[in-house]
């Protein structure tokens, strides 16, 4: 697949086409829909976006860790990290799309899959 | 938070939209991080995070109450990595 990155700009424009708004303030909202999920984020709250996944803050315990270089015995503090869980929805579609492009790429090679494979892409 | 909680408090700071817009403009964001996810691109965004997919492998798997084999076939994942800075700041309050 093509491998190129989104980034917020492409956000921003992607409202600014949809909603009608100016550059400026679609660059802003963009902006404020992170800041208010990372505020929530930070008071511990869990973030949940329906259709697309949830976002959990996790704590986590001390344990001992090792300097892979060095071989010397490090401690892990106690920390807190983000867990992202995506949605069924989310994971379906990511996987048709792929799906649909393996039946591209296999059809012009293999007109008949003979059924062979269990993994046979629905279209 | 959910996504309803997330589009009032945004319409709360911005008085001159239209709530419904505020809504097209959130479905906007998470649907674009999706098509952009479907098509196998990666979505970065600093100082937030970044989403990729990745690519499992079809394996043999078994399912666990009856010991049976069971082909799983290939499929791709979505990933998030939470950027540097709101790691940081998880861990600076509280």
């Amino acid at each position: 697949m093509s491998g190129t990155t989104v980034t917020r700009a492409d956000l921003s424009e992607a409202v600014y086409q949809e909603v009608g708004l100016s550059r400026n303030d679609s660059a802003n909202l963009v902006e404020t829909i992170l800041n208010e999920m990372v505020e929530s984020l930070t008071r511990g709250e869990t973030v949940k976006i329906s259709s697309f996944g949830s976002f959990s803050v996790r704590q986590k315990g001390q344990r001992i860790g090792r300097n892979p270089k060095t071989g010397e015995e490090v401690p892990i503090l106690p920390r807190k990290v983000l867990v992202f869980r995506a949605s069924h929805v989310l994971k379906n579609k990511i996987n048709r799309a792929l799906s649909k492009a393996a039946a591209k790429a296999a059809a012009p090679a293999a007109p008949t899959p003979a059924g062979a494979t269990s993994s046979a892409p629905k279209s | 938070m959910t996504k309803s909680e997330l589009i009032l408090k945004l319409a709360e700071r911005n008085p001159h939209l239209y709530q419904r817009d505020v809504e097209r403009i959130v479905s906007t964001v998470f649907d674009e991080i999706t098509s952009a996810l479907a098509r196998g691109d990666r979505v970065e965004l600093r100082g937030f995070g970044a989403f990729s997919v990745k690519r499992r492998q079809s394996r043999t798997g078994r399912n666990p109450r009856t010991g049976e084999a069971v082909q799983v076939s290939e499929k791709a994942v979505p990933f998030f990595k939470t950027g540097k800075e709101l790691r940081e700041k998880l861990n600076t309050k509280g």
